[in-house]
């Protein structure tokens, strides 16, 4: 390689052989792509319009929920029918075992452990962000400037769980108390007279809520921009009928406000719950599921990835996928009611 | 498109749906002529790159790498096969993880395997193997490897079949103090398992230093560096045999001679006056990762921590690491002295997901003695039980010391435990069960039994 070139231009010119080459390969197969992409689509709805007579509904219908059908197949059924498959074979899935897989998921008692710290979080969590959320949507409402914060509140949404959970890692770190104090927590308790503060990511079971508080840090602005949005929806008539019928503020949002949003507050509540039971980048990032915090869906990582015991894996993503689809289920029809209601 | 279109016009649409799918075919197509078209004749390599000639005739191809080492250890990696890049255009694009061990099966079986992977664990390595991704070495690599002791080539090999090639080589069974400190003190580095437990006791006595540190946090792989001190202990207790037997659950953790083990073990790393110098209590341990585990003994908070070899690239730059330095190790004793120097070590095997040219010339060319050289000369802080490496090119007295105790002869040397154990039991129940056993204090019987529980039936 010559050395005796240092100018940024030569540089430049160094990396341009292979980096351009390679570049411009992958520009062109990407428009390639792109390009086949839109023919296929042409050709289809060229065929589609030239449709005539009893065959143009299930044409039309064929070329409009097609691709909706086959990526469905492919990124949800698919999978689930071979994690079911999965689920009923042994750690390398070549032998069947029948339930084993499950019995063991309810029998063992680390998982059953995990279970529970699944069923707590998904009780915790969801009711901790969506009441704060309610909280929070009634008090700032009636504060000026409730834009800015409302955003402030929001703004913790756009964060990665991952990240979020590294920030709030530092905020539980905690050092012997003959040392600097570096996490938050910590210090703050140092500060009011704490003498010696404990190891909070080892504390159980006080470390499961202090990885909630990730979640419902997270989740919170979710709840309350959407909360907000239904209470603002409420007509004004109706409040103010309320109101000349003499009821106080609390009567008001007990009466009126609450039974307004009802169908809203499901769907938030549900919402969060799912993200809850799926949630796993937390615990990974903050203990690994370490210190009696594992929950069912790191456990079925670990067991997948790390063990690699793809059985017990899939009878846990079962379990997981069956927790799920009865909250997904309301969810779709209280969506549904509030859609019908507007 | 209702409207009835005009005969001219159907025809162009149609011509234009044809020229797109023409299009497409030809830019996929150019992909695969790109690369063909780099595998030029070799032309001869001069000066410099001479040495180079075997592995000539791929430049502009591109080999990519993914570990668990990060930097600053991976950039003394690449720089040793610089030279070797630059001379033969074969680019390796690397890449280090601290996932590594949970993220390659995930990227093998989803078809997004990298060229290499720089397996650190023959478990992982027989899973991998098992998934059929891995490709066989080529004839060169196999032939290199004459160069190790015959062990090492079962440890790279799955089913009597030899699959990846040693890269590096590690001792475990070291202790790592301040030569300065214990001058100070007028402490004498210990030669006997007795002698040790001793001086913990005088220093702890001491008041301001605990004797020992430790830190077993480690991403997902939280709870390795306890499996290593029980290995020590098992090993130094009872030697190789049983070692062996332990392994391949012969011998079960709820045997009575390894749960005595477990009990040294508590003795040692979980004695409230010794640990954990300068950060917590003993269950700090579990939340401490291994890479901070060492900083205290720097501030004199305490004086000695248990860690492989290659811990010593986790002293910040300018600690001098000599015999009369701010950082020295002296090997760990055995517990009993019937056991004649146990070493506990570890290794890296090269284990390649393609068969491509390129890949094979880079296979062949890490597997020889020339690149083992090429990265003792780069950094300290790294080993190889290549016989063909000159011993005289280790400037740094504790890869001396490693590369003389991996290639003693009289020495009782066995591959790091939870490493050959099951994933099941050495990535999983063991760590997990050994963090427990830290940061909850669970009794020793129920960690044993756990950990049983978990072996494959």
């Amino acid at each position: 390689m010559p050395t005796d070139v240092p100018t940024h231009a030569a540089g430049v010119l160094r990396l341009a052989d292979s980096t351009w080459t390679d570049a411009s390969i992958k520009l062109g197969n990407s428009l390639g792509a792109i390009a086949g992409f839109l023919g296929v689509l042409l050709v289809v709805f060229f065929a589609a319009g030239r449709a005539k007579g009893r065959l143009t509904r299930p044409l039309a219908v064929a070329v409009l929920l097609g691709p909706a059908a086959l990526l469905l197949a492919v990124g949800l059924v698919v999978p689930l029918v071979r994690t079911v498959f999965l689920s009923f074979h042994g750690d390398d899935s070549t032998r069947f075992v029948g339930g084993r897989n499950y019995g063991w998921a309810f029998t063992t008692p680390g998982i059953h452990d995990v279970l529970l710290t699944t069923l707590l979080w998904l009780v915790v969590a969801p009711l901790a962000a969506t009441g704060l959320g309610l909280v929070l949507a009634l008090l700032v409402d009636r504060m000026r400037g409730q834009a800015v914060y409302k955003s402030l509140i929001f703004m913790p949404m756009a964060v990665s769980l991952v990240g979020a959970s590294i920030i709030w890692k530092f905020v539980y770190e905690a050092r012997d108390p003959s040392q600097p104090q570096i996490g938050l927590l910590s210090q703050l308790a140092v500060s009011l007279g704490w003498e010696h503060p404990p190891n909070w990511i080892l504390e159980q079971p006080l470390n499961n809520f202090l990885l909630m508080a990730v979640m419902v840090w997270v989740q919170t602005g979710f709840a309350m921009v959407v909360l907000s949005a239904a209470i603002k929806a409420i007509p004004d008539e109706i409040t103010e009928a309320a109101r000349l019928d003499g009821a106080t503020g609390f009567q008001l949002f007990r009466s009126v406000t609450v039974p307004m949003i009802r169908t809203t507050l499901v769907v938030v509540l549900t919402t969060v719950m799912i993200t809850t039971l799926k949630a796993f980048d937390i615990v990974r990032t903050m203990t690994g599921g370490n210190f009696g915090t594992q929950v069912l869906a790191n456990e079925m990582y670990s067991q997948s990835f790390v063990q690699f015991d793809v059985g017990r894996g899939s009878a846990l993503a079962v379990i997981l996928f069956l927790a799920v689809t009865p909250l997904v289920a309301y969810n779709i029809v209280q969506l549904r009611k509030e859609r019908s209601v507007r | 498109m209702t409207p009835i279109p005009t005969a001219t016009g159907r025809h162009r649409r149609l011509s234009a749906a044809w020229a797109v799918l023409a299009l497409a075919l030809t830019a996929a197509c150019s992909n695969s002529s790109g690369s063909s078209g780099a595998q030029a004749e070799a032309s001869p390599l001069t000066g410099d790159c001479a040495k180079y000639q075997a592995y000539a005739g791929h430049a502009g191809t591109k080999v990519t790498m993914y570990a668990s080492i990060l930097s600053p250890e991976s950039d003394s990696l690449e720089k040793s096969w610089a030279e070797f890049s630059s001379c033969t255009g074969i680019k390796i694009t690397y890449e280090g993880s601290n996932d590594f061990e949970s993220q390659l099966p995930v990227r093998v079986a989803g078809g997004n395997a990298p060229d290499f992977a720089i397996i650190p664990q023959p478990g992982l390595l027989a899973q991998m193997v098992k998934s059929g991704k891995v490709v066989k070495p080529p004839a060169q690599t196999v032939a290199n490897q004459d160069k190790w002791s015959p062990v090492w080539k079962t440890y790279g090999s799955v089913n009597g079949t030899f699959y990846a090639a040693p890269m590096s080589a590690n001792m475990k069974s070291l202790v790592w103090y301040s030569p300065k400190a214990f001058k100070q003190a007028g402490y004498q580095v210990p030669k006997t398992w007795a002698e040790m437990m001793a001086l913990s006791d005088r220093i702890a006595a001491s008041g301001t230093t605990r004797p020992w540190c430790g830190g077993i946090g480690s991403g997902t792989a939280t709870g390795w560096p306890a499996t290593d001190w029980l290995e020590e202990v098992v090993l130094g207790s009872y030697g190789g045999e049983v070692y062996d037997q332990w392994v391949s659950h012969k011998v079960k953790f709820s045997d009575e001679k390894i749960t005595t083990a477990m009990g040294t073990v508590a003795g040692w790393m979980q004695n409230p006056a010794w640990v954990n110098g300068g950060i917590g209590d003993v269950k700090s341990i579990a939340t401490t990762t291994f890479q901070d585990a060492g900083a205290p003994i720097l501030t004199g908070k305490c004086a000695m921590l248990q860690q492989a070899s290659f811990y010593r690239a986790q002293w910040p730059k300018g600690t001098s690491i000599a015999p009369d330095g701010d950082i020295f190790a002296f090997h760990l004793p055995a517990v009993s002295p019937t056991v004649s120097s146990p070493v506990v070590g570890g290794g890296e095997f090269l284990a390649a997901f393609a068969g491509r040219p390129e890949v094979q010339a880079v296979q062949n060319y890490l597997s020889s003695s020339d690149w083992a050289s090429s990265r003792v000369k780069v950094s300290s802080g790294w080993v190889s039980a290549n016989q063909g490496v000159d011993k005289s090119l280790y400037t740094d007295p504790i890869d001396r010391i490693s590369a003389d105790a991996l290639t003693d002869p009289a020495a009782t040397f066995r591959f790091d435990a939870s490493d050959l154990m099951p994933a099941a039991v050495g990535a999983g129940a063991e760590w997990k069960a050994f963090t427990a056993w830290f940061a909850e204090g669970q009794a020793i019987p129920k960690v044993a039994a756990d950990i049983d529980a978990a072996w494959p039936q």
